[in-house]
């Protein structure tokens, strides 16, 4: 399935409220909540454990429906769509950047990528180039693009992990908590890279965070505390 | 394919063990099926490749007639009434019996059967027999050094061979072949055992059978009257199909466990857009990888050790010997994976967010 979707316009959700089943009663872990970034903006939400960053970004990933609210991808009101839109969806115009780069054990960095070329239908053999070029981009080259995720330190993982996202050059990036597994100088380094790839990817950009102190490079810090963006 | 191949080779040791296992399976099927296939040529050859359309069993008078080549008895006049029926061609008595073959260079258990030339085997050398005449089969010709001329005892009776043919056997027996009155004399029984029928077209079996008191069957279900046959060939059935449904369930328990361990990378897959579709037909295409691979190496081993195992015990050397086992393999293998991967479409690609994984 292909999404037709209009220009770049990033990413944006509107008044979305999500709750969650908590024995009978439901736990409001979205308070109408907004939020508007535009391509090439890095915006960070910050906050306490439980507050709702990952909700707020399940919801923007399009794997969780709010209750109510809109949410727009490049313009694309995703609340109708099906799953297999919504599939669709993330493969043409998300890219997650997961918190333990969540790197699949059976392929090397550089298949890392090409499996997402290979799940779009293309032709994985003619996507390598650009692959190789992505990794090297992002500070894996050469031999390293071989190994597989036990043979890469944190650092390097998680720079597939960025790579991987930016593979289906998505107008939308999401980014969870990506210093977790990492000390704070290969954190900041992290940061930096995906500032730098916002601009030169033009991604909206948008990561959820408990570490205030790697907000340094970002356009705009958000503050999440019981549902609630501020 | 993409994360299927990377998958196998990355994890060679598990997907090696699982070939190996359906190799073995595989081997030991076309092993058994070579087998069965070996066991019901030696048990019914004789009456399976008889060039006739129905067979006809009889019962002493009084009784009730049954499907068994032990009990039948066809009289004169049941003979006469089916040769002269609209639609029968020909009708062949069959005598059939079991006796002792001696010979100059041994003595053997044979299945004894008297009928007319129509109904004999393809002839190697000689000729039908006559009278006080026998033919036997190449097997017992070689092993028993005979040809043409020589001298046997068949029961209390000594018979010239006028020739030898295909080998044919009953109840594990090698088959002699003789007339339907030197049948009698070396059988001590003065009717045919049953009618062999060539049909043309019109035929009215079903009446025949209602006015002569007997029961046609065709030639395939003749040979429930071979005693013993269903038994051993429903054993034997019975032993493939326990292999066939062992095999099946040790491939979907492996692909069951294999799909759970796989879980968290199922949901990182589907979370960057695969779709179950791409999912499960990667993951089918591993299993049919495996069992395609690990058949066909069984096929192979099955082959090479039939063709041994051939030279000893009835063993049925052919391409359907391989082909069927390996083909029910691998439909049956793909099954139990089909199952067992029908999990990945429940796998939720929200866990792949968070610290879950």
């Amino acid at each position: 399935m292909t999404i037709t979707l209009k220009t770049r316009t990033g990413l944006a959700l509107r008044e979305v409220t999500l709750t969650y089943p908590d024995g009978e009663q439901r736990l409001t872990a979205l308070d109408r909540v907004g939020l508007e970034v535009a391509p090439g903006e890095f915006v960070a939400v910050a906050g306490p454990s439980g507050s709702g960053k990952s909700s707020l970004l399940a919801v923007a990933a399009t794997l969780l429906r709010p209750d109510s609210g809109e949410v727009l991808i490049d313009g694309q009101e995703v609340g109708a769509l099906s799953a297999a839109a919504r599939a669709a969806l993330r493969r043409e115009r998300l890219g997650i950047v997961f918190q333990q780069s969540n790197l699949l054990g059976s392929l090397t960095a550089l298949e890392q990528l090409l499996v997402l070329e290979s799940v779009r239908g293309g032709k994985v053999r003619e996507a390598r180039a650009r692959a190789e070029e992505l990794l090297a981009s992002v500070g894996l080259d050469g031999a390293k693009q071989g190994r597989r995720p036990h043979q890469l330190s944190g650092g390097e993982r998680q720079r597939v992990n960025i790579a991987r996202a930016l593979f289906g050059s998505p107008s939308v990036l999401l980014v969870d908590e990506p210093t977790s597994a990492l000390d704070h100088e290969r954190g900041e380094q992290i940061v930096a890279l995906l500032a730098e790839v916002t601009r030169t990817h033009g991604t909206a950009t948008v990561m959820v965070t408990h570490d205030r102190d790697l907000l340094g490079r970002v356009d705009r810090v958000l503050e999440m505390h019981d549902g609630r963006l501020s | 394919m993409f994360v299927a191949l990377r998958d196998i080779r990355f994890a060679r040791g598990r997907f090696a063990l699982m070939g190996a296992v359906v190799t073995l399976i595989t081997t030991l099927v076309v092993f058994l099926y070579g087998l069965t296939g070996g066991l019901a040529s030696a048990a019914s050859s004789t009456v399976a490749e008889l060039p006739a359309d129905r067979i006809v069993f009889g019962a002493p008078a009084g009784a009730t007639p049954e499907v068994n080549f032990a009990n039948s008895t066809v009289s004169p006049a049941q003979a006469a009434a089916f040769a002269a029926a609209p639609g029968v061609k020909a009708a062949q008595p069959l005598g059939v019996s079991m006796s002792r073959l001696t010979a100059d260079a041994g003595a053997a258990s044979v299945s004894v059967v008297g009928t007319g030339s129509t109904l004999l085997p393809p002839m190697g050398s000689g000729s039908a027999p006559a009278d006080g005449q026998v033919v036997v089969g190449s097997d017992t010709a070689k092993t028993y050094h005979l040809s043409v001329g020589s001298q046997v005892k068949v029961g209390p009776s000594t018979l010239t061979v006028s020739g030898v043919t295909a080998e044919r056997s009953l109840s594990h027996a090698p088959t002699v072949w003789t007339t339907p009155g030197t049948w009698e004399k070396v059988s001590g029984q003065n009717q045919p055992t049953a009618l062999a029928l060539v049909l043309g077209s019109g035929a009215d079996l079903k009446a025949l059978d209602d006015a002569q008191g007997t029961e046609t069957v065709p030639l395939g279900d003749a040979l429930s009257g071979i005693n013993g046959y269903d038994a051993e060939q429903g054993s034997l059935q019975m032993i493939q199909g326990f292999l066939f449904a062992v095999s099946a369930l040790v491939v979907g328990a492996f692909f069951t466990v294999w799909t759970v361990q796989r879980r968290p990378d199922i949901a990182v897959l589907k979370a960057v857009g695969a779709s179950s579709a791409y999912l499960v037909r990667d993951a089918l295409a591993q299993a049919a990888a495996v069992l395609v691979g690990g058949a066909l190496l069984g096929g192979l081993v099955g082959a090479v050790g039939g063709v041994f195992a051939s030279a000893s015990v009835p063993f049925d050397v052919g391409a359907s010997t391989v082909a069927v086992p390996v083909t029910v393999m691998v439909l049956l293998g793909l099954l139990g994976a089909a199952l067992a991967v029908r999990r990945i479409t429940s796998v939720d690609p929200l866990a792949a967010l968070g610290a879950n994984r």
